[in-house]
């Protein structure tokens, strides 16, 4: 059995969700709302809580006198855009004037709020409903408390702008003057609750600017290490150099000797392995101010028992996985049968990729601010995940979940680092032991040499192709350090929940399909990067069947669409071994359609004017991939430049997410995406030498700058009003192919090892 | 340690640091203005670029004793009521995403369009070139400091 990994381990909420009035002791909690008001409450039900408990006061809306719409952000806000996407549904659904919404970021409390782990592209995939069921509620109670105030059917009354008005007789009122009359109603049935039409909506499926707008470009807005309490103290920690190594002995007095240095404090790591929420063994340099514990920490005298891991070498590993896939591996699909094509053959194709470490390198790196007090821990962190910081904290610390309170602040970038709870537990523990409350900074180099990496891989596809030049057989290997092995050395295959990231959802119809996976072992922690193990596996299998396209003679694009055949829905069963994923979601709600990726291909076809003449110098490469349940094709050109330096002119993206919910941050999404994408297809590449991490900050680990950067990346959006997707991952994998296909077209060299140089 | 007088943002400040602090941890630790971010530490990421004089400089690795008598203008100081034509052109233009880097950019800029008012494409792609992001809104970047320098 090979356990999912924890970032798809959820429940959907979306048929659960329940809006609810709080108490009237809750109401009078709300210190804002004591002048009246409206109160309600949103219950996703998705906690293993006993639904007849009474409920916390998950205050998910809340409508002042003063006419002030407040909504809750209970999502991590990373860049994605969240904290406007969810409350912009809400508004737009109850006819809220957006400039008078309040934004206010909950707590980490997956008991009141439901699902709150920031991960998987799945925010508004889960939450589009409910958000749409509170707003309209709201609605419902304004518009009802207004029609008996005048006296008139409640469906002559229509809300917009924050006011009722009745058209007939010209009367209004605001929600502000309705709230406390709203507040006495019964609520409206919620299965029958109407909700707007998708064209009455003034904010969704519109380009709506982000909230936290004004703070960002005047520094206003608070990040984790922005967070100062008074008295707190600065540690920086010495963490060991190899997973698994711990201290034999140490030396603190020069570090003491610092000026503005005050402790030293030890932290027991978690050993190997090294798990994913857990400290790292280390010693913390606390201080005044920051400058003084790095200062500090260069000066420590620390005997180390490295440990097993200290003759890893991640060069060595990659061959031996490579020799590895020479051989018989797991079946994990199994479709006709492989060999019985590959004896047919006029041709086979056998070809390797490999692909790197990559580290998250988020420009804000981790930090955490815990403080300590009357037998409560309080953190302040930028996390993507706060219950389970939260729960995290508290085993780490002895203490119960209830003594945690986690308060979630900005992210300086995410992209899965901070789903990891590990540095926010090194602030409890330093808080706890010292009394003082603390803030760990990590440096650029203690995130580098610490991340919970994208594992490295290595993957073989062989390709049959008969005499009549079809594509018979596909047998795809792949191998890398699972995700799992981070806190179970006994896990040595890639899990379903891995293989199901764009490998063994293999959407073409091809006879005689097997795929297969090695054992490898984790020596470092291994973790999720924006899209996870799709990279790898879109990097491949697009590359691949570029090559088979030319093999048989047909343009990629049109090779793709007859590859995907006739119009169907696509299970996979009977073929896959395991437990085909879907994201966590049933495939009666999302559905693997082949003609919706099929209308991707055709659309970026289009827009990119695909098959059309290029002057001498330029070239176009294709890739296509559906991941998070998003369909996704991608054009990226190239050229050489006057000087011969091969840049990027533009990319082309069609997606298809369903519903486009914030249409300017679904492009925003993929324009960065496409910017990250490159990043791992030419420049970025973690390694280790007996144990270490090769590189130390941005010069050895390179990220791409602007003029490196595709210089115009065209989104083309689908319109759709099927369920909505999400949009932050899906982006990532099929640039790095793309760009791939089209250095081949450009030079004559297929790529088969990422990153590679322009 | 040491008594500074810095003057930030057109206010005199005095600081007692050890002379080789970073100016980055003088005003993030020191001042508590939080506007400019620490990234790298080693001047490749610009988070922290904040004005020395028109100039930008990367504040991480300017040692308080190196400031000298130039005034500093960090992104709290860049305009009184976050309506500098840069601040202006990053909101039209939606730029940020997570945000972070987004104040170091800003400065970058401001010291671009002080020594280059009418910046090319080209132009902006090189003076910005020591500014990283993530997230990846380098092109919303690009159109902005061309709005901005209209």
């Amino acid at each position: 059995m090979i356990p999912s990994f924890p970032f798809l381990k959820r429940q959907s909420v979306e048929n659960t969700s329940k809006v609810f009035i709080p108490s009237r002791r809750d109401f009078l909690k709300i210190g804002s709302l004591a002048g009246g008001g409206l109160l309600l409450g949103v219950s996703f039900q998705c906690t293993s809580k006993d639904q007849s408990q009474t409920f916390s006061p998950n205050v998910y809306l809340s409508i002042t006198p003063d006419n002030t719409v407040t909504i809750i952000a209970h999502r991590s806000e990373m860049g994605q855009g969240i904290r406007t996407s969810l409350p912009m549904i809400v508004a737009d659904e109850m006819g809220a004037d957006w400039s008078q919404v309040k934004v206010v970021q909950a707590e980490g409390d997956e008991s009141k709020y439901g699902n709150q782990n920031t991960d998987g592209s799945f925010s508004v995939r889960m939450f589009y409903e409910p958000m749409r069921k509170a707003g309209a509620t709201a609605r419902h109670l304004l518009i009802k408390a207004a029609a008996q105030e005048w006296d008139v059917d409640a469906s002559t009354c229509t809300a917009e702008n924050s006011t009722i008005t009745h058209s007939e007789s010209g009367k209004s009122l605001t929600f502000g003057e309705l709230a406390s009359a709203a507040q006495q109603l019964e609520l409206p049935d919620q299965d029958t609750l109407e909700l707007k039409d998708f064209s009455a909506y003034k904010l969704v499926g519109k380009d709506t600017p982000i909230i936290d707008l004004k703070d960002f470009v005047t520094g206003k807005a608070v990040f984790g290490a922005d967070v100062n309490l008074p008295g707190m103290k600065v540690a920086v920690i010495q963490r060991t150099p190899v997973v698994g190594a711990t201290i034999t002995e140490y030396k603190a007095d020069a570090a003491l000797a610092i000026p503005g240095v005050q402790q030293v404090v030890k932290i027991n790591g978690s050993g190997n392995p090294p798990g994913l929420n857990k400290a790292l063994e280390g010693l913390a340099v606390i201080a005044d101010h920051t400058w003084a514990a790095i200062k500090g920490r260069e000066v420590l005298d620390i005997t180390w028992n490295l440990g097993d891991n200290a003759s890893y070498d991640s060069k060595s590993q990659l061959e031996s996985m490579k020799q590895s896939t020479l051989e018989e591996g797991m079946v994990r699909r199994e479709k006709g049968d492989f060999n019985q094509a590959r004896q047919g053959a006029a041709q086979v194709i056998d070809r390797t990729y490999e692909a790197p470490f990559y580290a998250h390198g988020t420009i804000e790196p981790p930090a955490a601010i815990a403080q300590f007090k009357d037998g409560k821990m309080e953190v302040w962190a930028p996390t993507q995940h706060p219950q389970w910081a939260r729960d995290s904290v508290a085993e780490a610390c002895g203490l119960s979940a209830d003594d945690v309170r986690v308060n979630v602040t900005l992210l300086g970038g995410g992209f899965g680092r901070k789903s990891k709870p590990d540095y926010v537990v090194e602030a409890a523990l330093l808080a706890k032991e010292t009394g003082i409350p603390i803030r760990v900074q990590w440096t650029r180099e203690d995130d580098l040499h610490h991340d919970f990496f994208h594992s490295h891989s290595l993957q073989r596809i062989r390709a049959t192709i008969d005499s009549n030049k079809n594509l018979t057989g596909w047998n795809h290997h792949t191998v890398f350090p699972a995700i799992g092995a981070t806190s179970d050395a006994n896990e040595l295959h890639p899990s379903d929940g891995e293989l199901g990231l764009g490998c063994i959802d293999f959407p073409y119809e091809v006879p005689h399909i097997r795929i297969e996976t090695h054992e490898s072992k984790a020596h470092t922690r291994i973790g999720w990067l924006r899209s996870v193990s799709n990279i790898q596996h879109a990097f491949a299998t697009c590359c691949m069947m570029d090559e088979v396209a030319e093999a048989v003679g047909k343009d990629p694009v049109q090779f793709a669409l007859d590859m995907l055949a006739d119009d169907k829905k696509l299970d996979f069963s009977g073929e896959i071994k395991g437990d085909f994923g879907n994201y966590g979601e049933s495939l009666e709600d999302f559905p693997w359609e082949t003609a919706r990726l099929k209308n991707v291909i055709n659309k970026v076809a289009q827009e990119s004017g695909w098959g059309k003449t290029l002057p001498a110098g330029s070239a176009m490469g294709f890739a296509v991939h559906k991941s998070f349940l998003t369909y996704v094709a991608c054009v990226v050109e190239l050229t050489r430049d006057s000087s011969g330096k091969i840049i990027i002119p533009v990319v082309h993206y069609a997606v298809d997410c369903g519903i486009a919910v914030n249409t300017d941050r679904v492009r925003s999404q993929f324009e960065g995406g496409a910017i990250f994408g490159t990043s791992l297809a030419n420049s970025s590449a973690i390694t280790l030498k007996e144990g270490k991490v090769e590189q130390n900050n941005f010069d050895g680990y390179q990220l791409v700058r602007m003029p490196q950067s595709p210089k115009k990346i065209n989104v083309h959006i689908i319109e759709s009003s099927r369920k909505p997707t999400g949009v932050g991952e899906p982006p990532v994998p099929p640039l790095a192919p793309a760009l791939a296909n089209a250095y081949y077209k450009l030079t004559g060299s297929r790529v088969y090892a990422l990153p590679f140089e322009l | 340690m040491a008594t500074y007088s810095l003057t930030i943002n057109g206010k005199q400040q005095q600081v007692e640091a050890t002379e080789d602090m970073p100016l980055l941890w003088v005003l993030r630790d020191l001042l508590d203005m939080k506007g400019t971010k620490f990234g790298c530490g080693q001047a490749l990421c610009g988070a922290c670029t904040v004005l020395l004089g028109d100039s930008a400089v990367r504040s991480c690795t300017l040692p308080i004793s190196a400031v000298g008598e130039d005034s500093v203008t960090t992104i709290e100081g860049l305009s009184e009521n976050g309506d500098h034509p840069l601040q202006k052109a990053w909101i039209e233009h939606i730029v940020p995403q997570c945000g972070y880097c987004q104040t170091g950019q800003i400065m970058n800029a401001a010291a671009l369009l002080n020594s280059n008012p009418k910046p090319s494409e080209e132009e902006i792609e090189q003076a910005m070139a020591g500014n990283l992001c993530r997230c990846g809104t380098y092109n919303r970047i690009k159109e902005a400091i061309l709005t901005a320098a209209k």
